[in-house]
């Protein structure tokens, strides 16, 4: 019998398993002092947070990093003037860190030109995929070292940021395959870009439209609704995937408008500012990413897409033999409460397993 | 987790430490109930929330420790507990379905109470700190103070802190997990004059110049425990629970908890046959780039 599984010799312990009932106070301990802890470890460590934009080139994509983060991360390339359209999809990675009020946040922007360019733009998503789930590969083959880092370095993708062309209609075909592969592996946002083109009205009826295709080829993107943990996580969430996807406008130039400086675009009939809310929705995007739910997309990120990942892998290395760890192939799998990802996991390993039998 | 031998107030520390009823007293023996023959582990766990921070609190006695005739190995079954809670933290993290948040059952931390000899340490003090000290924080500390004067509570620190460096014993803070200079000077100073810390617990109330204070009452005077010109309780509780509580959870899990991963994982080749396959070698990534795709 395994040496481990026995259970503990007689002289040693019988641990009581904790009953936690909660317990009488007499005077204050100091235990939210922990809060302050954590926090100057988390000060002292840094953040970091991998953003990946996909879309068409000519979308703004580089101008609206820039915008996010207020730095020249990239120089746009003017149309026509950069070399000839690559002829594959690349991906660039740019890394930053940027430091504010002592928190240093490492920020990798992962850009993708050429996705979509082509005439023929069947499987233009597989470098992405492949891309994303290299990274996931970097990370566990980190955590599966024997002497592994202390903190080992996470360069997965943590949000995917989708350029959704301003056409006024409806999500292209494009569009949906790219959106159904992807927000099984990774968190996506999708934005409606160069926004400036559209009226209001045409703004909420494409937004209204393309919120009725998500739903019609049961896209999930973030915030995804199966990951609320509470009411107010919901309630807050509610309001966000109401106005998704965001309609936003990029720009780097300040302008002066009523004697402020500004960004904005200048045009003959106005200016459009990006940070005014009437104008386009670039501060929820902003808010979203950066001021409310950057740790709970990396959250998600490492719970639930890098997790399912490492199921399958470790379910491919068939060296196991099926212990209580195996994922059930069950053909209506009662997965665990929350992901949609695990159902895909489970169809995926018993798709592989006929292939192999 | 406390240790040391009964009678030195270890239970009613911890409860003073945790303002709160954690422990159980040990009553006084009754004449039918023997002292355990072997060392027994005892673990309570309690959850206490203050300020809407919530602690999920487990304490571990040591009952029987040090209290035989014959002592030898008697820090085996402790040690054998420690162990066990690293192993099934990394049965949970091998695993292929694995939880969103593996519970924690592993020690943080372990105080080792001393025997106010005055003396210096005695053979079981070393040799248990010796052998644990490599798997666990230990702090040690020395129990019931109040039966030194101030003399000999400096002089019994001072020589059992020589001791311990002689015996090459590293108590926590450890040295070499200072990360910055500045984490240096602080343990620095708590090392070299504050550790081990004089301590006197007790949970009873008395009023001293009108305020209600925990303390032990003698016919020559009343001893309170959260003063500092007393004994170093307040100085204990701080560094354990106000400002040191993250690191020992971190040095537990990035330092303890991974020599005994690796130690494991080398010792096998890999776990245990049946789960996990942590050393074995992963096949290669499929050609297709995506294994979630269609």
């Amino acid at each position: 019998m395994d040496p481990l599984r026995r259970s503990p010799s007689p002289c040693s312990p019988q641990a009581s398993s904790p009953e936690s009932p909660p317990c009488e106070m007499l005077g204050y301990v100091g235990i939210e002092a922990v809060l302050d802890q954590l926090k100057i470890k988390a000060m002292k460590m840094g953040f970091e947070f991998n953003i990946m934009v996909v879309g068409q080139s000519g979308l703004g994509k580089s101008t609206m990093v820039n915008t996010l983060f207020k730095s020249k991360m990239w120089k746009s390339t003017p149309p026509g003037l950069g070399g000839p359209t690559p002829q594959t999809l690349q991906l660039h990675s740019v890394t930053h860190v940027i430091e504010e009020n002592g928190v240093k946040l490492k920020l990798t922007v992962t850009d993708t030109p050429g996705f979509g360019d082509q005439i023929n733009n069947d499987k233009c998503w597989d470098p992405i995929l492949g891309y994303i789930n290299e990274k996931y590969e970097q990370y566990l083959q980190e955590e599966l070292l024997i002497t592994r880092q202390r903190h080992i370095p996470d360069s997965r993708v943590h949000c995917c940021v989708y350029f959704v062309p301003p056409t006024g209609h409806c999500l292209r075909p494009l569009d949906i395959e790219f959106l159904q592969r992807l927000c099984r592996t990774v968190n996506v946002v999708p934005v409606i870009a160069r926004a400036d083109s559209l009226t209001i009205e045409e703004r909420e009826a494409f937004r209204r439209r393309i919120q009725h295709n998500l739903k019609t080829h049961s896209i999930e993107v973030y915030p995804q609704k199966c990951f609320d943990e509470d009411v107010n996580d919901r309630i807050l969430n509610s309001r966000i995937r109401d106005r998704i996807p965001f309609a936003v406008v990029g720009a780097d130039r300040e302008h002066m408008v009523n004697g402020r400086c500004v960004l904005g675009r200048k045009t003959k009939w106005g200016i459009i500012e990006v940070e005014n809310m009437a104008h386009c929705e670039f501060p929820l995007l902003r808010d979203l990413l950066i001021r409310s739910h950057l740790q709970d997309l990396k959250d998600i990120t490492h719970n639930v897409h890098y997790e399912n990942y490492r199921v399958i892998r470790l379910n491919q290395s068939h060296v196991l033999p099926r212990g209580p760890g195996w994922v059930n192939l069950a053909p209506a799998p009662p997965c665990q409460p929350s992901s949609p990802g695990l159902t895909k996991v489970c169809r995926w390993a018993q798709d592989n397993s006929d292939e192999d039998s | 987790m406390s240790k040391g031998q009964s009678g030195l107030g270890k239970s009613t520390l911890v409860n003073t430490l945790f303002k709160s009823q954690v422990s159980r007293k040990a009553s006084s023996w009754n004449r039918e109930e023997k002292i355990p023959k072997t060392v027994e582990i005892k673990a309570i766990g309690h959850v206490i929330e203050e300020g809407g921070v919530k602690m999920k609190l487990t304490v571990i006695d040591t009952p029987g420790f040090g209290d035989q005739i014959n002592n030898e190995n008697c820090w085996e079954p402790i040690e054998k507990y420690i162990n066990e809670q690293y192993e099934k933290f990394l049965k949970e993290e091998v695993n292929i379905a694995r939880k969103k948040r593996i519970p924690d059952t592993r020690v943080h931390c372990c105080l080792y109470f001393i025997s106010p000899t005055g003396h210096s340490l005695r053979p079981l003090d070393l040799e248990f700190m010796k052998h644990l000290s490599k798997v666990v924080n230990i702090i040690p500390v020395i129990a019931k103070a109040d039966t030194m004067t101030l003399e000999e509570k400096s002089e019994f620190k001072q020589r059992v802190r020589k001791e311990l460096e002689v015996n090459g014993i590293e108590f926590y803070p450890q040295k070499e997990f200072d990360e910055d200079l500045e984490d240096k000077t602080e343990n620095d100073k708590i090392r070299q004059e504050s550790m081990p810390f004089a301590v006197v617990g007790s949970d009873k109330e008395y009023q001293v110049n009108g305020k209600r204070v925990l303390g032990r009452k003698t016919p020559w005077g009343i001893i309170e425990v959260e003063n500092l010109s007393h004994c170093e309780f307040a100085l204990l509780r701080d560094f354990v629970i106000r400002t040191h509580l993250q690191d020992l959870k971190e040095v537990t899990h990035n330092i303890h908890y991974e020599t005994y991963r690796a130690k494991r994982l080398n010792d096998n080749g890999g776990l245990p046959p049946g789960e996990g396959l942590l050393g074995t070698v992963l096949p290669p990534v499929p050609a297709t780039p995506c294994p979630t795709a269609e």
